[in-house]
Parts: structure tokens; C-alpha cells; sequence
């Protein structure tokens, strides 16, 4: 069948079941129903701290088929996932389904429980590295899914991905199991993603190396959700959980159209007081705020809030009164974490207020602009960030889709080509995030607006932008490139993009 | 118009091919200090297919020759004069230099089908006796458009020591601007070398406009944003020049010869200047017309 986006998809997929077609960015709102949850209640005077991952494995009646979650503030600094993994494989369990935020280059181990059968499923809102390489072969048994920030909890909320066991990183974890990522060497600032998780789990595991006395203050996951607490040396490396700083590029072509889209952000109208606005941490989109502060500054514009993940470039922003408060999901940096341990006003919010599109209203609902990146962009503005120009799987959406359908102005920047390759083509790869929700896309040679916003053209008639057709900026891509040819798939489908609402808007199949 | 000339090296292609979105008036590929001796013959050609190929969207494209006492120098005239850029500079330029590139060019251009002079000339000034002759390297050939002020090789002729501040550069720089002011072409003023310092550089581009320069050299595309904003018409220029030009286009209507504004006469250099600036601004797109 063929879905909004125009992609052919299977009505069902082994291993997946029944596909249910995306129709729409906004098709699937409405009444929701959210799945009770199962829990064992804990008398006064029981101990939840165990001696190892190992016992608590077993405390949780680990059996095959099971699913067990992770989330993912440790980033590329994670040891809890591979721990968890190992001691399940000496257990001899197999057939698990690991239900992560997230997956790094550093979880490669996975890699080994994939090929013999511990790990045959897979979820997760964006891989990296190893895993996603393996996965992009064929090597996992049913496809893997791939989510939003958002999507995810939705998913776990209704019930569609339920978790057995879920493993809580915890920089913090006092001795009744309440948790905080602000104190510990392992510190990462807001635990957002982990939340739905820690709610609707069967089973919560906090993994800690920072077991402190009853009560860990502040609490930002709390006792009545964790039924053990298991004490290790290192949960992660801090050198890949958190940068130090995270820095505004140098390179003058991102510069170039960071400048660009702080310029259609002001003349959009957006840009006035109680303005919002999210960014991610890489160097052209702090570059975009670096500007967009300027402007504020200078037009002495108070804004709302600025959300997503945190860094200490907003942070900045945020202490000089640019912003009123901030919504934090997930540090980037040691400021950012700093910030989020002292200040009330930076805010931590779950995955599900952030970007859940089936609850009572998530966070990117009252964004006023996104910033969004590409790996790929096509003429009905849908947007790649799955996978890579050789097919396989480099990223995935995390909140890319969320943000997008709830921002007012989503705009992309990127470079018009990147490695010798346009950026823009006639059809994405994969789909991640769809057209209709992505409003503009700006690079250094030009400015390309939805032809579905016709008040935003019309309000940009006679502004000194330089705005192109996309098909226009595509032909000024090619001139420099050429045409790159196509990927040759094989017809056995790796992994499904699902939709925030649980739709699938794509699938990606393994490379030849 | 050239408020500013950014330096990219002819031997870096992705940096080529981004030069024409970064906001600078000219382009100058440079064929002479950012390439190494053993890279001169692939930068010359990777220079000549860029001017070729790629598209510089109306920003000036000047090339850096070596200098023509080299064999690299008379090299690249022969290959880059062929696909024919708007402008060579001449690296420590004379009088001499400048004629001889002059007929090179002019048989190029005979041999190629090209418009007589079409390929304007730029010398390099940074040399002491560069300096004091500047006045007949300009005028020796109808070639050049412009001087550009090379404070760092001119400071190490002179052996004197280069500072940020450019008090050692003032005679120069006034020079410089001089000639070009009695001969009608641009003066352009060396680059600042500290690319992270912007405050800096905005300081020295003040100086340089100060006493007369029209645009500044940059060596890293974060500075053009500053030099353009320097060597533009201030919103305050705007506003006085337009005022100018209404107060005589009024002078004008009631048949006065001689006008006045704020109290003082406006005479013709003034209403001259005037008109320089609001053709400036509106050049540049500051205000429509």
C-alpha cells in the first residue's frame, strides 16, 4: 500500500505484525486510552538494594522473550545496556527485545548478542555506530523499530511497547530508590527520557554508581516506581556522557546560514516577546541562536522558554533574561547540568511532555521555531535523518518529528551539499519526518519555503531574503555535484519508521 | 564596488567553491602566498577550471598571480589571463611589472577574442619603493581599478615592527589613499591578521575608512561581515546625503545657485559627496532606487 508520504509499504511484516499505514502528520488525534500498569507492592521494611545486575535479573524473572528498556542520558558514554546484556547472555536468556531511547557506537557489544540470538528485536528513537551497522545488514532477526522522543512514549503509554524490566541509569539513587542525574561523577542533568519508562515498566531497575542515604535530593524519579537498586563501580564514562562546552561552529558557511535563518526567523513575525524556540546542539544550530540572540538583545525581546536538549549556549541565553524558563529533556554539557541543579526555572519535563502526541498537550505544541537538521531533504520537503548516503542507518528521528509537526516555523539548515552529494533530491531515502510539517529549509546558497505556507511567502514578499524554489535550490545542488546514483536495495526490510502517532511513515530495507 | 576582498587559497577546492555565498564584494584566489612551490601548478589550474566552472554569483573574481620576477608568475598570467578573470593582482608591484603585465594581458586578450583592458589590474603595494612610486605604478596602466595596501611585507622591508594598533602603517595607508583619491580608483587596505579578533578588526577598518580607504583585504570569511558594515553608508550618512540632495533638488526649483543646510553653504564637492553615497547605498541594496 502507499501511504501519505507517497512510500510503498507491506500491509504486514514479519516480526512487526499488521502495518498501519501514516496518514498524516495530524490524522490521529483524538480520544487515547492508557495501559494500567502491573507493579508488586513493597511492605515497610524491605530492602530494595541488590548485590548485583545478575540478582536482580533474576529477582525479575528474566525469561526469554522479555522486554527490557534503557535510556539513553549516558549517551556515548553508557556502560549499563552492555552490563545488563552481558549478565542476560550468561544467563543463557535469549530472544530479548532491547527497547532503548537511544543507541551509541559504544554499545558495539550488542552487536555479538544480536548474531547469536539474545537480542532478536530492537527499538530505538536513533543509532549510531555498530549496532545500527548490523542492523542496516540484516543481521537482526525481525526488524528493528524506530521511533520519536516523542513516539516513544506514546507508544509505551498505550500499551503498544511494554517493558518487563526497565534498567534506570542513575547518576544518583539514595537507598529506597529515589533518583537524580545532578549529583555523582556520572552526573548528566535531566533524566526526561527515562520517565516513561520508570512509569509503566512491570519491573525498574535504578543501576547506580552513586548509592547515597534515603532520601536523594532532588527527586526526579521516584521510590514509588523502582522495585531494586543494584550499586556498581561506573555506570558511564564521563568523557562521552557530557561535553565540556558545546561550541558554535567557525566554519563560515555554517555561519553563513545560521545568519540566514536567524533572519527568517525575525522576519517571520515570530521573533517578539514570548518567543520560543528549540535548537540542537550541533555547530550550526547554536550558531542560529547565537544569532537569534543577538536580535533579541538588540530588539530587547523577552522570550518564553527554549526547550528540548539543553545547552549551555541556551543556558546562557536563559541567565541573561532571554528566556523565562527552560524545558530540559537531556543535558548536552557540564553547564547545562549545573543550570539544571540550581535553577527552579530550568525545568526538566519527560519524554511524554515533551513530544507526546497522544497525551493533553506536549511541550513542542507551544513551540513557536524549531531548528532542524537534514541528511536528506526532497521536493515535498520530507526529510532523511535515518539513514545515511549509503543506505545504511546513521541517526533516526529522536525528536525531529515531534518538533517539527508541533513548532509553528520548522526550518532546516543545512549545507546545500555535503561530502560532494546534494542534500536535496527529488525522493528521500528514507522518510523520516514528513513534508507537511517542515516549513522551510535554508542553506548557504538559498532559502526554500513550503508551498504549503502560503501566509509565511506571503509575508516574505518583500523581504531581501534570498528565496528559491526548492526545486531551484536542488538544480544549484546538482550543478555543483551531478547527479549521485542510486542505493540498490535488496528486498528484506531492516527497520520501520514509525510516526510519533504509531503509523508507519517508511521502512528501510537492506542494503545490496 | 569592492568594501571588501576576501583571500581564499587556490589550492583548497571546497573553500573555491563556497567563496561566492560569503558575503564578499571580490573574491581572490590566490596563487602566490597560500600555495606551497611544490602545489603551484595544480593550484594554477584548479584556479583557471573554478573560474570555468563554478558560478561566483557577481562577486568580483581577482586572482593573485606570483610575482612576475618568477617563472610561476608568467605562468599563470598565460593560463589564468585565458579564461579571463575580472582582475590579477600584481604581487609587489612597480611601475615596470605593471606595463609588462599590461602587454602580456593585452596579447592574451588579442590572441582570445577579448574586449581590449577587459582584465583589470591591482597592485600589490608592499614594498618600500612600491610605495613611493605608487603614483606611476597606478599610473601606467588604464588596467588598474584599485591599490591594495600589503602592510605585512611593506612593515618587514622597512624593518619595523607590525602592530595592531597600525600606527606604523599611518604614513602608508595615507599614501596610498592619496594617490588614489587624485587618480580615481578604489584603495583598499591591508588585512587584519588576528581572525578572532573582531573587535579589533572593526577598530582597524574604522582607521582605514577614517582616512579614506573604500574597502578592506580579509583573510577569513568571519571578517566580512564587519568589513562590508564598515565600508557601507551609515544610516546616518543615508539620512544626511538625502537630505542634501532635497535641499538642493529645492535650491534647484527656486533658481538659487548657492543653498544652504543646517546653517551651513553646500557646495559642490559636498553634493558630490552626497551622490556618491546614496549611489553606494543603493548599490549595496540599503535602499532601493
Amino acid at each position: 500500500m502507499i501511504n501519505a508520504v507517497k512510500r510503498e509499504i507491506p500491509e504486514y511484516i514479519e516480526g512487526y505484525g499488521k502495518v498501519k499505514p501514516f496518514m498524516g502528520a495530524y490524522a490521529n488525534y483524538g480520544e487515547v486510552r492508557k495501559v494500567s500498569t502491573k507493579l508488586k507492592s513493597v511492605k515497610p521494611g524491605e530492602n530494595k538494594i541488590l548485590s548485583s545486575i545478575k540478582e536482580a535479573l533474576l529477582k525479575c524473572d528474566i525469561k526469554d522473550g522479555m522486554t527490557v528498556s534503557f535510556h539513553h542520558h549516558l549517551r556515548n558514554g553508557d556502560y549499563v545496556l552492555n552490563m545488563v546484556l552481558e549478565e542476560i547472555a550468561k544467563l543463557g536468556v535469549k530472544d530479548i527485545t532491547v527497547a532503548a531511547s537511544s543507541i551509541f557506537p559504544c554499545h558495539a557489544p550488542l552487536v555479538e548478542h544480536i548474531k547469536n540470538g539474545v537480542v532478536t528485536r530492537i527499538y530505538a528513537n536513533y543509532m549510531s555506530g555498530p549496532v545500527a551497522e548490523a542492523v542496516s545488514k540484516g543481521l537482526l532477526k525481525y526488524p528493528a523499530i524506530m521511533h520519536t522522543h516523542g513516539g516513544r512514549a506514546r507508544a509505551i503509554e498505550s500499551g503498544d511497547l511494554h517493558i518487563d524490566i526497565a534498567f534506570i541509569a542513575a547518576p544518583t539513587c539514595d537507598s529506597y530508590g529515589n533518583i537524580n542525574g545532578v549529583e555523582g561523577k556520572s552526573a548528566c542533568g535531566s533524566l526526561g527520557y527515562a520517565i516513561p519508562d520508570a512509569m509503566y515498566a512491570d519491573k525498574v531497575v535504578a543501576v547506580t554508581d552513586n548509592l547515597v542515604d534515603y532520601p536523594a535530593c532532588p527527586i526526579e524519579i521516584s521510590q514509588e516506581y523502582v522495585d531494586y537498586i543494584v550499586k556498581v563501580d561506573e555506570i558511564g564514562d564521563p568523557k562521552g556522557i557530557v561535553s565540556g562546552t558545546t561550541r558554535i561552529t567557525k566554519d563560515p558557511v555554517g555561519l553563513k546560514i545560521a545568519k540566514l535563518a536567524a533572519q527568517l526567523i525575525d522576519e517571520s513575525g515570530l521573533l517578539k516577546d514570548g518567543f520560543s524556540f528549540q535548537t540542537g546542539a550541533g555547530g550550526t544550530s547554536l550558531a542560529v541562536a547565537a544569532y537569534v540572540k543577538d536580535i533579541m538583545k538588540r530588539k530587547n525581546i523577552k522570550g518564553s522558554f527554549a526547550a528540548g536538549g539543553i545547552t549551555g549556549y541556551i543556558v546562557e541565553m536563559f541567565e541573561e533574561g532571554l528566556f523565562k524558563a527552560l524545558f530540559d529533556v537531556q543535558c548536552f554539557d557540564l553547564k547545562a547540568v549545573e543550570s539544571y541543579k540550581n535553577n527552579r526555572a530550568h525545568q526538566g519535563m519527560s519524554a511524554s511532555m515533551y513530544g507526546n502526541p497522544h497525551n493533553k498537550g506536549a511541550v513542542v505544541n507551544n513551540l513557536d521555531v524549531m531548528i532542524l537538521g537534514a541528511t536528506e531533504i526532497d521536493t515535498d520537503f520530507n526529510v532523511n535523518v535515518t539513514t545515511g548516503s549509503n543506505g545504511i542507518i546513521m541517526g533516526g528521528s529522536g525528536g525531529h518529528s515531534d518538533t517539527a509537526a508541533g513548532s509553528k516555523l520548522s526550518i532546516v539548515v543545512t549545507q546545500l551539499t555535503k561530502a560532494r552529494l546534494p542534500i536535496i533530491v527529488d525522493k528521500v531515502t528514507t522518510v523520516t519526518t514528513p513534508g507537511e510539517t517542515i516549513d522551510a529549509v535554508v542553506t548557504e546558497r538559498g532559502i526554500a519555503i513550503n508551498p504549503r505556507r502560503t501566509d509565511l511567502l506571503e509575508k516574505l514578499k518583500d523581504s531581501n531574503l534570498p528565496i528559491y524554489t526548492i526545486e531551484e535550490l536542488k538544480a544549484m545542488a546538482e550543478k555543483l555535484t551531478g547527479i549521485p546514483e542510486k542505493i540498490e536495495f535488496a528486498d528484506k526490510i531492516v527497520a520501520i519508521v514509525e510516526y510519533r502517532d504509531g503509523s508507519v511513515i517508511d521502512v528501510v530495507r537492506q542494503v545490496r | 564596488m569592492r568594501r571588501s576582498m576576501l583571500f581564499i587559497p587556490g589550492n583548497n577546492p571546497s573553500m573555491i567553491q563556497n567563496a561566492p555565498v560569503l558575503g564578499a564584494d571580490s573574491i581572490i584566489l590566490d596563487l602566490e602566498d597560500a600555495v606551497s612551490i611544490d602545489e603551484k601548478d595544480s593550484a594554477r589550474y584548479l584556479v583557471r577550471n573554478a573560474l570555468l566552472e563554478i558560478d561566483f554569483s557577481g562577486c568580483e573574481r581577482v586572482v593573485r598571480i606570483n610575482s612576475i620576477g618568477t617563472n610561476f608568475g608568467y605562468d599563470d598570467i598565460d593560463v589564468i589571463a585565458r579564461v579571463k578573470p575580472d582582475a590579477l593582482i600584481i604581487p609587489k608591484a612597480t611601475e615596470e611589472g605593471v606595463e609588462e603585465v599590461d602587454e602580456l594581458l593585452s596579447a592574451i586578450e588579442r590572441e582570445e577574442g577579448f574586449k581590449l583592458g577587459s582584465i583589470k589590474i591591482i597592485p600589490l603595494i608592499e614594498t618600500a619603493i612600491g610605495l613611493e612610486d605608487v603614483f606611476n605604478i597606478v599610473k601606467s596602466s588604464k588596467r588598474v581599478v584599485a591599490v591594495l595596501l600589503g602592510a605585512e611585507d611593506l612593515t618587514a622591508d622597512m624593518e619595523i615592527k607590525r602592530t595592531k594598533e597600525g600606527e606604523e602603517i599611518f604614513y602608508a595607508r595615507s599614501k596610498v589613499v592619496s594617490v588614489c583619491k587624485a587618480l580615481k580608483v578604489d584603495a583598499i587596505d591591508t588585512p587584519f591578521t588576528d581572525v578572532n579578533d573582531f573587535e579589533g578588526l572593526r577598530k582597524d577598518s574604522e582607521k582605514a575608512k577614517l582616512i579614506g580607504m573604500t574597502g578592506k583585504a580579509a583573510i577569513n570569511p568571519r571578517q566580512i561581515d564587519i568589513i562590508n558594515e564598515v565600508f557601507s553608508p551609515s544610516k546616518d550618512d543615508i539620512n544626511w546625503a538625502k537630505r542634501v540632495i532635497s535641499a538642493y533638488e529645492e535650491a534647484q526649483r527656486e533658481g538659487k545657485g548657492v543653498f544652504s543646510l543646517d546653517g551651513k553653504m553646500v557646495d559642490a564637492p559636498i553634493l558630490q559627496r552626497a551622490k556618491n553615497i546614496i549611489e553606494k547605498a543603493k548599490a549595496i541594496g540599503l535602499i532601493k532606487g
